[in-house]
């Protein structure tokens, strides 16, 4: 496939993915600090290009209750906001996970809580992983740390969420959305025809031919029996995801005595603070998740038990420290060092963290 | 060789342009690159940076703190920056408007009166090239004829007539910077 290199914006970058990736359609409401998924959109006119469809709702609730309606046709569809538009679609996620829909939430995370601040924050890990909305769901998460990343995840998003039926979010922030860098971008693929979505999505409310029976997209069942079984079904994939698609990148792991796990900016920030605390003779390493959900817990518990601490980077009060606790098995002490509040912590801060808590501690 | 950057000033003084151009050019020249802009409720006339890091490595995090060249084009960016400039680093600014010079001498200090020449010359609107070009007479991190590339890609075709004069202006700024401090 050619690859063209452009430079550009986190934000841009999961715009331009989603043109080229056959995304159908695109349902927004803006806010800061990703506003530019939307102005990208507007400016390139995919709807001359390729077909795809965007459209500025007139709330974010609307927004994903537009993506409920495209997903259930089987269409390739997503929105985006940040995190107090999040919080608003919430039920519209729960309403998707119930109903088994494929669908790409882009999350570009901001401080809060309430109204907060626009500056880049992680603090919606809980919401995202630990439910969000309501009931026994999962999202599968992915975390990119670069805009290559916010680009190639679009495409990963649609694999995974078809694969699954289930809808996939991009937990990106503030500071990915909008730092500029490298981006190799590929051709366009080309939306599904009818054919192609009735042949992959099957499932789908498309149409009823004499031949079958209805296809029924709802997260509705008063039945509580077929409901548990509902829940069984969605459990075994959420067991499937984690045997099959778990994501990790282990940096400088293999001979560290203390490593840092870190995702999104933060793992940029750790991976620096890795560089630093080797200058000092420290031997640092960083484990960094890609997937949120499922949670890379097989290698994080090895590292625990061969590592002398580890340290959970974030830009949360401390919400992932207690995923990787619990992987670790405490085999090692695990240790939380975050800002939060739209505050991004430093390399330096990362590895004073590092010596006061594990080291001299 | 890893390059870390802040240009910091007054929004509507060119400051993020000049990171995209530098960036772009530095890309072109098949250099890692990062952008990251202080973006939030900024206004004209209030306070802009923006980190650009070039880089021949992986770049780790674009959000950095310390840097090995700060530009500095307003009092306020100054008293907020000189501090964050790595020892032996390299400190240019632009003396209009600034009222208290920079102290450190640990540092490499340059001043390029870009304001004012380019008011002088009738070419106030590529002010900013005139202190990328000081900056890179001084540290030319990126190849002269990559700056027209990354030019051509960070202007939107319509102003592609107006590169001879960034070019001219990128000139200008490397005969006009001089050494303050120099180690």
């Amino acid at each position: 496939m050619a690859k063209e290199l452009k430079l550009m914006k986190g934000n841009e970058a999961i715009a331009e993915a989603a043109i080229r990736s056959g995304c159908d359609g695109y349902f927004g409401y803006p806010i800061t600090p990703q506003s530019e998924v939307m102005e990208h959109l507007m400016a390139e006119m995919p709807w001359e290009k390729t077909g795809m469809v965007v459209l500025q709702a007139e709330s974010e609730v609307a927004s994903i209750n537009m993506v409920y309606g495209g997903a259930a046709t089987g269409k390739k569809v997503m929105t985006s906001s940040s995190s107090p538009g999040m919080s608003l679609m919430q039920e519209g996620v729960t309403y998707l996970a119930g109903a088994e829909l494929p669908c790409l939430v882009v999350n570009v995370m901001r401080g809060g809580p309430g109204l907060g601040t626009i500056q880049p924050s992680q603090a919606d890990y809980f919401q995202t992983v630990k439910g969000g909305g309501h009931g026994d769901y999962q999202l599968y998460t992915l975390a990119p740390a670069s805009v290559q990343e916010m680009y190639d995840f679009v495409f990963k998003a649609w694999d995974i969420a078809f694969k699954y039926r289930n809808p996939v979010m991009i937990l990106s922030d503030g500071a990915i959305g909008q730092v500029m860098e490298k981006v190799y971008v590929g051709d366009y693929v080309p939306r599904w025809t009818d054919e192609e979505i009735a042949k992959n999505a099957p499932w789908a409310a498309f149409g009823k031919p004499a031949s079958r029976d209805h296809n029924i997209i709802t997260s509705l069942e008063l039945d509580s029996a077929r409901q548990e079984q509902n829940n069984h079904r969605f459990q075994a994939k959420y067991r499937e995801m984690e045997k099959n698609d778990t994501l990790y990148e282990e940096i400088m792991c293999d001979d560290a005595e203390y490593v840092f796990v870190a995702y999104g900016s933060c793992a940029r920030i750790a991976h620096k603070a890795v560089q630093l605390a080797r200058e000092k003779g420290i031997k640092a390493g960083l484990l960094r998740p890609i997937t949120l959900f499922p949670f890379p817990t097989a290698p994080i518990k090895a590292l625990a038990q061969r590592v002398k601490g580890m340290l959970s980077v974030e830009m949360s009060a401390g919400q992932m420290v207690q995923d990787v606790k619990l992987a670790s098995e405490f085999k090692c002490p695990v240790e939380y060092f975050g800002r939060y509040g739209g505050i991004i912590p430093t390399p330096q801060e990362v590895v004073e963290a590092l010596e006061n808590k594990l080291i001299k501690g | 060789m890893t390059e870390e950057i802040i240009i910091a000033g007054f929004g509507g003084q060119g400051v993020l342009s000049m990171g995209k151009i530098l960036a772009y050019s530095g890309a072109m020249q098949g250099k890692e690159v990062s952008w990251m802009p202080s973006y939030g409720p900024e206004m004209r006339g209030g306070t802009a940076n923006v980190s650009v890091i070039i880089s021949d490595e992986r770049i780790s995090s674009p959000i950095i703190s310390q840097f090995d060249t700060a530009i500095i084009l307003n009092q306020q960016s100054l008293d907020k920056f000189e501090s964050a400039v790595k020892p032996g680093g390299l400190l240019i600014y632009d003396p209009n408007g600034i009222t208290k010079a920079p102290t450190r001498k640990d540092i490499n200090v340059y001043k390029i009166p870009a304001t004012e020449k380019s008011a002088e010359m009738g070419m106030a609107k590529v002010f900013n090239m005139m202190v990328l070009g000081g900056f890179l007479k001084i540290k030319p991190v990126v190849t002269e004829q990559y700056i027209e590339e990354g030019l051509k890609h960070s202007l939107p075709e319509r102003h592609h007539k107006l590169i001879p004069t960034n070019l001219n202006a990128v000139a200008k700024g490397k005969e006009l910077i001089e050494g303050v401090n120099v180690l």
